[in-house]
Formats: C-alpha cells, sequence, structure tokens
C-alpha cells in the first residue's frame, strides 16, 4: 500500500525528520487559509497523486502571493495529472499540500527498500537529488551510496559516516545528516514500510537537511499492526476492478490483451499468460483465484473479467490438487448460470479427478464452454477463440 | 535417495490442532509421512490424529526426537513459531503459512541461521520425497517416484511440472516448494547443490519468476558447479513493470527482476528454459535422452 506526499510527511514529523512546514487543502479557499496559517512570502502548491513525477506533469508550481496560491489551487485541483507514472489516462487531482517555500542550497537523494539479495534493509543516497534514481543508478551508479542495515544491531554510527562522507558532506553539515538518516531509518522499520524515498533531500542555505519530498510504500501483509497507516489508505488511488476482487479473495490485474485468464496459483496464473503470448495470443489479465475455486469465486472472476470489452475468450486453466477437479467442474458449471459468459470459454481442469471432470463438461454440453486437455491444448484453443476460428 | 526428507523423517506439525493443520497433516500422514506429534500451546496432553499434542515445541522435540516442523500458524505468529523450532533444536521448518510480514521473516530467517535450522518457505506449498514423505499441502498422487528433482517459487506450478514430468515417465525425487515471498529460507543454490549431490537424481527443474535475483544467483552457482541437466522456466515474462503478481516478490522493481533477464543468465550457464511451463515435461525427456 502507498500513501500520500502530505501523510508521508506526518509519519516523518512523529520521528523528527525534518520536513517544510504544510497543509493539505481540498479547495482553494481552504488552500488560501492555509498560505495565510503558514505565513511567508512563498509557498509551493503541490498535487497530491500517488505516482511521481508530478513536478514535470505541472502538478507542483510556486506561488508568490496569496492570489497566485488561489489561482494555482484552482488549476490544479480537479486536473487530470498525466505522468510517466500515471498512463496515459491520467489521474485525477484531488487533494492539493500547500507547503512553505524552501531555501534550496543543494539538492540530494535518500531512500530505504529492502536488499532482497542481503536480507536486510539498504539505505541510498546520492548526491543527484531532484533526478530519477533509476537512471542515475543505471548512467552512473558510482554516484549512488549504498549502506546495508543489519536489524539485529540497528542504525549504527559507522552506517551514518558512510553515508554522510561517501555524499561528501563538510564536517559540520554531517551531525544533522545522521540524525536525519537515523530517524528515516527508524521510521522504515517501526512502520513495516517497504520503501521509504526523499527525492530531493534539501541543504538549506542555513546547513539544515529537509525532506522537501516524501514517497512510502508498506508491506500489505503488515497492515494488520498498523491501524494508523491502514486508515490513511486512499481507495481513489486504487483500481476500483483490482480492489473488488481483492475482496473475494482473488488477485485481479488488469492487462491490455484480448484473452481473459482464470487460473489457481499466482505462478500458473503467469505461466498461462506466457502461454497464451506465445502461442500468438494477448492476455487481457492476471487473476489467481486462489486455492478455493468454488462456484462463488469463478462466477465473481467471470464478472470482473468480463468487465473488459476487449475480452473475446476466456481461459480457465485450473490445476486441482486438494481440491478436486469435479468439483471445480461443477462450480463452473454453476457459475455460467449466474453470470451471462457471452464468450467463448475454455476450459482446462488437471489434476485430482480429472477425467470424471471432463466427463461432467461433456454432459453438460454447454455450446461456449470448450474442453481442453493440457495446457498447451488450452492455451491454443484460447487463442484461436479469440481470432474467431 | 533424495534430499531432506524420507520415509523415516520425524515430524511434529506447529499450528496442529487447527483447521489447516488437522486437515492437511492428516492428509500427510495418510501419505505415509511420520508425523509423530504437533504443538498447540494449551493443549498438551491430547491426542491429536492419534498423536501427541504438546504445548512447546521444546517437549515435542524432547518427547518424539524429531527433526522437522510443519508450520500452519497464522501469519503474525510465523516468526515466533520458526524461532521457537530453531531453539528447540528443530533441523528443518516447512512454513506453509501465506501473508507473514518481511519484517518477521527477515529476524526469524536470520536467528534460525544461527542456530543451524534451515527453513523452507514461507507462502509455499512445502517439500515432498515421492512414494515416502510429504510434508505440505500438495496432492501427493501426482507424485512418482523417479529421478527428476524439482525447485519451484509457485505451488501449482510445481503440480504443473511434476505432473507434465511424471506423464513422460520420469518421476520425481523431491519436489521442494521454496515459495513466493521477498526473504525465504533454502533458495535454488543450496537445493541445486543437494540435488548435485543425490545420486539418484538425474535431471533438476527450477521454476522461478519475477522480482529479486534468486534465479540469476542460481544461473552463476549453476554456471560453475551442476554438472547434471538443469529445465526452467521464468513465469511472468508477460507481467507489466511495478504490480505485484500475487506472490507478495513477484514484481519487477524499476527494471530489475525481470523473466527476460533471468531467462538469459540461465541460458548463459547452460541450462536447457523454456519459454512455455507446457513444455518442461518434453525439455527433461530432452536432456535426459542426451
Amino acid at each position: 500500500m502507498n500513501i500520500h506526499e502530505y501523510q508521508a510527511k506526518q509519519i516523518f514529523a512523529k520521528y523528527g525528520v525534518p520536513t517544510p512546514r504544510g497543509i493539505v487543502a481540498n479547495t482553494p479557499k481552504q488552500a488560501v487559509a492555509n498560505a495565510h496559517e503558514l505565513g511567508g512570502k512563498v509557498w509551493v502548491v503541490k498535487a497530491q497523486i500517488h505516482a511521481g513525477g508530478r513536478g514535470l506533469g505541472g502538478g507542483v508550481k510556486l506561488a508568490r502571493s496569496i492570489i497566485e496560491v488561489e489561482q494555482l489551487a484552482s488549476e490544479i485541483l480537479g486536473m487530470t495529472l498525466v505522468t510517466h507514472q500515471t498512463g496515459p489516462e491520467g489521474k485525477l487531482v484531488e487533494k492539493v499540500y500547500i507547503e512553505e517555500g524552501a531555501d534550496i542550497k543543494d539538492e540530494l537523494y535518500l531512500g530505504i527498500v529492502l536488499d532482497r539479495a542481503k536480507e536486510m534493509p539498504v539505505i541510498m543516497a546520492s548526491t543527484e537529488g531532484g533526478m530519477d534514481i533509476e537512471t542515475v543508478a543505471h548512467n552512473t551508479p558510482e554516484k549512488i551510496i549504498k549502506v546495508a542495515v543489519d536489524p539485529a544491531i540497528g542504525f549504527q554510527g559507522f552506517h551514518g559516516r558512510e553515508l554522510a562522507f561517501g555524499l561528501g558532506l563538510a564536517k559540520e553539515e554531517q551531525g544533522k545528516f545522521i540524525k536525519f538518516a537515523a530517524a528515516l531509518y527508524k521510521v522504515y522499520m517501526e512502520n513495516d514500510a517497504e520503501m521509504i524515498e526523499i527525492n530531493p533531500l534539501i541543504k538549506t542555505a542555513s546547513g539544515d537537511f529537509l525532506a522537501l519530498d516524501g514517497k512510502m510504500g508498506f508491506d500489505d501483509s503488515a497492515l494488520g499492526r498498523h491501524q494508523d497507516i491502514e486508515d490513511m489508505r486512499d481507495i481513489s488511488e486504487e483500481d476500483a476492478d483490482e480492489r473488488e476482487a481483492s475482496q473475494y479473495g482473488l488477485s485481479y490485474i488488469s492487462l491490455d490483451g484480448e484473452i481473459g485468464c482464470m487460473v489457481n496459483g499466482a505462478g500458473l496464473a503467469m505461466g498461462t499468460m506466457d502461454t497464451i503470448n506465445y502461442m500468438g495470443g494477448t492476455p487481457a489479465n492476471f487473476l489467481d483465484v486462489g486455492g478455493k475455486a468454488n462456484a462463488e469465486t469463478v462466477a465473481k472472476g467471470f464478472e470482473i473479467i468480463l468487465k473488459n470489452p476487449n475480452v473475446k475468450a476466456i481461459f480457465v486453466n485450473i490445476f486441482g490438487g486438494i481440491v478436486r477437479c469435479d468439483r471445480i467442474a461443477n462450480g463452473i458449471l454453476e457459475a455460467t448460470k449466474l453470470v451471462n459468459v457471452h464468450v467463448p470459454v475454455i476450459v482446462r481442469l488437471d489434476g485430482t479427478n480429472a477425467p470424471e471432470a471432463a466427463e461432467i463438461l461433456r454432459n453438460a454440453n454447454i455450446p461456449n464452454v470448450i474442453a481442453a486437455t493440457d495446457l498447451a491444448d488450452g492455451a491454443a484453443k484460447a487463442v484461436a477463440a479469440a481470432k474467431g476460428e | 535417495m533424495s534430499i531432506l526428507v524420507n520415509k523415516d523423517t520425524k515430524v511434529i506439525v506447529q499450528g496442529f490442532t487447527g483447521k489447516e493443520g488437522s486437515f492437511h497433516a492428516e492428509q500427510c500422514l495418510a501419505y505415509g509421512t511420520k508425523i509423530v506429534g504437533g504443538v498447540t500451546p494449551n493443549k498438551g496432553g491430547d491426542v491429536h490424529l492419534g498423536q501427541p499434542v504438546f504445548n512447546t515445541v521444546k517437549e515435542a522435540v524432547d518427547a518424539t526426537a524429531a527433526t522437522v516442523s510443519m508450520i500452519f500458524v497464522p501469519p503474525a505468529f510465523v516468526a515466533d513459531a520458526v524461532m521457537e523450532a530453531a531453539a528447540a533444536g528443530i533441523e528443518l521448518a516447512v512454513v506453509i503459512t501465506e501473508g507473514a510480514p518481511v519484517r518477521d521473516m527477515q529476524a526469524a530467517k536470520s536467528f534460525a541461521t544461527k542456530h543451524g535450522m534451515m527453513t523452507i518457505g514461507p507462502n509455499c506449498p512445502g517439500i515432498i520425497t515421492a512414494e515416502e514423505c510429504k510434508i505440505g499441502i500438495m496432492p501427493g498422487s501426482i507424485f512418482k517416484k523417479g529421478h527428476v528433482g524439482l525447485i519451484s517459487k509457485s505451488g501449482t506450478l510445481t503440480y504443473e511440472g511434476a505432473n507434465q514430468v511424471c506423464k513422460e515417465g520420469f518421476g520425481i525425487t523431491t519436489a521442494v516448494g521454496i515459495g513466493g515471498d521477498p526473504i525465504i529460507g533454502l533458495s535454488y543454490k543450496q537445493l541445486l547443490q543437494m540435488f548435485q549431490e543425490d545420486d539418484d537424481t538425474h535431471a533438476i527443474v527450477m521454476i522461478g519468476e519475477i522480482g529479486g535475483d534468486l534465479e540469476i544467483q542460481a544461473a552463476h552457482y549453476i554456471k560453475e558447479n551442476i554438472t547434471k541437466p538443469v529445465v526452467a522456466f521464468i513465469a511472468g515474462q508477460t507481467a507489466p513493470k511495478g504490480k505485484r503478481m500475487g506472490h507478495a516478490g513477484a514484481i519487477i522493481s524499476g527494471s530489475a527482476g525481470t523473466a527476460a533477464e533471468k531467462m538469459a543468465a540461465l541460458e548463459a550457464a547452460g541450462v536447457k528454459v523454456v519459454v512455455s511451463p507446457a513444455d518442461i515435461g518434453k525439455a527433461v525427456a530432452e536432456v535426459l535422452a542426451k
């Protein structure tokens, strides 16, 4: 789960990670009130959406007067912001963050992610603040300093010194920076974060370090013990179909092809998409119905798949293990009664009681349900059906 | 021969009396697995599925000399259960539970390693030595005894792969589902080494997916150390970037962890890489015919 910049900064503030002062607004009027409350002469009006690249897309603007705050807030609120991360359809802006202007002397990068190979969080810092870190990693990897922290010992002085010297910070800057990094590590660990990124982290003329931006993602498996973070969930940022599917224990991701897929198990679901692609078709979605493929979940799966108007055929690929195939076959038949499935459905059931399942499908004799003998056969039939063959 | 477990392996079940634990322990017993007891706090002294129940893993190990524990406790208690097993001297913990927090597994694995305990999973179907010992949730009937070792991050792809291998007439020595989480216990590398050393295993199937770099590490290891033929499939060639594909660890972050880079690394290591999982069985037949 991801959160907005303003929410990340609320968490930062709790842990003493310094940020410019700011207040979130839903209306231009509120934006003006916020600017008055913050005081000063310069404010930044920032669109609050989860995608990165907001500045380039026109979602972050500087205001030099209260009137300008109002103008910019009116412009940005309600706009559809398109960035390299939103896709061409863009994202509707419903909130703006009004932040005091900062006196930027230098821009750095600081982030924390899990290093899966080392099995520890790794802190990444760079002098190339404001740049896309993937690009920096690709073009000038030597400009990224990586320090892995073993949670068993936590953030130590030497971790901080490695980062500070790596960034070439002056002696009088080191203490403040190390304190900043230590606090950020605490934010990461105590909130079960999956990713934190501050880009840029700025050095001000007065020698302070401030998080000018803040991005956080969390380990979904740990949200059960962080109600405060769960409360920050913005469902307007999530795909409605993916969300609906998850409420029924289905894992769904929409893609841009023509063949709907319904599969048990994430690996086989990906493998099914790959096989369709290999045979010259295009998958319309990823859908893992999980270990409990029954009439209700299969019906829901059909419903969600068929919301996509591009779907020309559906491939149901189930490897029955503990759940017997004959029961799944009956579930599919029931599901076709619950949902009007108007495209060909290719069904491949393998594993426990597969012959009995084939028998059930044959006897039911539903015109648009086509039985397949194995994965390759099913994928080939689905590709042919989608092409109208 | 086989790796890690066989017909003599003594197994206890943590979360023995729970719904999932009971159901699958019963299936394992029916398969012939030597389940010698289980652990459920405050149910010590009970008898469940004909086996004794203990309050702690320590008591269970002392009484039964079990060396392996199959763990079915809820996600929030997985780390505690793994560490309890390690502290009690269990040699191998097989963690079936899905949805354990990453930070918990990090700590648990680190502690387990310190105590010399191996872990399989979490979020996995378990391990099976064909026709001898099943510790997990896989349908036992698919796995016919034979000479192919199988390592997979995915449950249903384990079944798919094993089924094809058996239909081609080769059979399985041991199949291990290593799980699809960001931090897992035993990985390809250690298991490849075990299969290399197992005389009964003549070929190895490894099934991977997008996310992380375990398959790349495996490719380097194969190049240097594995002389037996290896067949590989990597799931998620058509997966979009930045989307989590069902498994917690199956995500392409930025441009890292793609199927293409893993397939290229494995091919460079001399592995027979198939583009579709439908070709696993045929590929095994091909490499074993050589």
